[in-house]
């Protein structure tokens, strides 16, 4: 998984998201501007599950789902590639 | 502890890309009805559980009244027991004044059943049987005949009991609208209903008080009721004029849309349907303009039922599981599907939160529990991240629900009431299996397994 258009989106805690390469714009809940920066940082799928795991109430299994359809979705929006 | 989790979401944003409504795509929630939080409602029946609202349903029939006599003063409302015809919800319209429009022998006996005498029971539909017609002529109840073997047989009836029933014509024709009720009585443009007329009338078996039509049902054109008034009302003075029989009453149906939206419509319900006072002022027009109505002045009877309560009904519904579809939309899995709310199979019907959510929505699909592809309540709307076992309203759901739902894998949930002081009264008990095995026989031979 190629992440690396996601280092240089600006986000902010509120959930706005700017790509100053495309001029677009994105708004994300809070689960999901964490998941974007541990991306961005660098760590890969089981990384970014730990992290989320340490802080919200999830069972493996829900977040493993939830995780692939975010995959989709930004792939769909072209901010990451496989 | 741990923060509740949320499952991931982003939006694109687009600038500038607001519909000609200027509706935004949030979605409001709601936490009880009227006054009553749906926490409690749950905790005392269930989930599944529909509920319905007395003060709504006494308000929008006073409304019907009042806005109708504006128009035409001399008018009366028969409920539409087809609609909804639980015992309370039928008895809450006759306290209001109505009378009873039923379309079934079984009707006919639930009308009686609540005490109403058969000079204010309607009884419409194809499917009269002699003991349905035998009953209703002893009774005294106005018939509408719907077909010539059923003129025949309501004549042989008559003279068999040596009774005169009041009887109307059913009568069908062309008001513009599509498609075209015409598989209900008989027809106007093609001479038929008159023909008809002429026939009962010289059979002398019985007395032809009224004319009655039911143009289609959820009609999103007012005027359709102006031409279908207008004809009728020709009618009854060519009926005077030839045959010297005046008309006591004209019954134009019911079929005015409630303000749910069509599947397939793009503007929402509540902009599409016509008000009340737009099926008022069309009808008024037709009978204001009527010589024979200034002569005889004839009661305005109309069978509305959808309008009336459908907004009156909420289904209560919980969330059993949710999943990601391939398509990229979210699927909830609720305990009420199209087995209990089947009007889903032809309204996009209002799914609303129970409580607040903050943040961006996901394109959401809401199926039922049934193991059945077509068992979706909801189609893709934006919604918040709901968790199992959280509840959802499905609105409007007082009309068609609880009387065409469905015996498939389900128990059927309880119908409540929240009374105009608030107070919440059972009106039908959720099922058991003993509701559903009690009529079911096992041959000795099949007991043993």
């Amino acid at each position: 998984m190629n992440v690396n258009k996601l280092q240089n989106l600006a986000m902010n805690d509120n959930g706005f998201i700017f790509d100053p390469n495309t001029g677009y714009s994105y708004t994300a809940n809070e689960t999901g501007i964490l998941i974007l920066r541990k991306l961005a940082s660098g760590l890969d799928k089981d990384g970014v599950r730990t992290a989320v795991r340490e802080i919200y109430e999830v069972s493996e299994d829900n977040f493993n789902s939830d995780f692939e359809h975010y995959m989709l979705m930004l792939e769909s929006l072209d901010m990451i590639e496989f | 502890m741990k923060k509740t989790y949320i499952a991931p979401n982003i939006e694109r944003n687009y600038a500038g890309n607001m519909n000609k409504y200027g509706a935004k795509s949030v979605v409001r929630h709601q936490d009880n009805i009227d006054g009553v939080p749906i926490k409690e409602i749950v905790e005392q029946f269930g989930s599944p559980v529909l509920v319905l609202s007395e003060s709504v349903i006494r308000r929008r029939y006073r409304r019907m009244q009042d806005v109708m006599q504006m128009h035409y003063p001399n008018i009366q409302q028969a409920w539409s027991y087809k609609t909804n015809y639980l015992g309370a919800v039928c008895n809450i319209y006759h306290q209001e004044g109505s009378i009873a429009e039923v379309v079934s022998g079984m009707e006919y006996d639930m009308a009686r059943r609540l005490g109403i005498p058969g000079k204010d029971i309607i009884f419409n539909g194809p499917g009269k049987r002699a003991e349905d017609l035998q009953k209703a002529v002893k009774e005294g109840a106005r018939i509408h005949i719907d077909h010539l073997d059923e003129l025949y047989l309501l004549e042989k009836v008559a003279r068999e009991l040596k009774i005169i029933p009041n009887v109307a014509i059913r009568v069908n024709m062309d008001t513009g609208i599509s498609p075209q009720w015409s598989r209900f009585g008989f027809n106007y443009e093609n001479g038929e209903a008159l023909r008809a007329i002429q026939r009962l009338v010289s059979g002398k078996a019985m007395k032809l008080s009224g004319l009655h039509t039911h143009i289609g049902t959820f009609i999103l054109d007012a005027q359709a009721y102006y031409y279908a008034a207008k004809a009728l009302l020709d009618l009854a003075q060519k009926v005077k004029d030839e045959l010297h029989v005046v008309l006591d009453y004209i019954d134009l149906g019911g079929g005015f849309a409630s303000q749910n939206t069509l599947l397939g419509s793009y503007t929402p319900g509540e902009f599409a349907s016509p008000s009340i006072d737009h099926y008022a002022q069309a009808i008024g027009d037709a009978f204001n303009e009527s010589q024979f109505v200034r002569d005889h002045d004839p009661q305005l009877v109309l069978e509305t039922g959808r309008a009336l309560i459908d907004e009156a009904g909420t289904m209560i519904s919980s969330v059993i599981g949710k999943k990601n579809l391939p398509t990229g939309e979210r699927a909830i899995i609720l305990d009420a599907g199209v087995n209990t709310m089947i009007t889903a199979w032809w309204y996009k019907l209002k799914v609303t939160p129970t409580r607040p959510f903050p943040g961006a929505y996901q394109n959401t699909v809401f199926y039922g529990p049934l193991c059945m592809n077509i068992d979706v309540v909801r189609n893709a709307v934006p919604f918040p991240d709901l968790y199992t076992g959280e509840t959802v309203l499905i609105s409007p759901a007082g009309a068609y629900n609880n009387t065409q739902w469905m015996q498939f894998i389900e128990y059927r949930p309880p119908v409540v009431l929240i009374t105009e002081t608030g107070k919440l009264e059972l009106l039908r008990a959720r099922e058991e299996l003993s509701d559903i095995i009690e009529r079911e026989f096992i041959p000795e031979h099949l007991r043993n397994i």
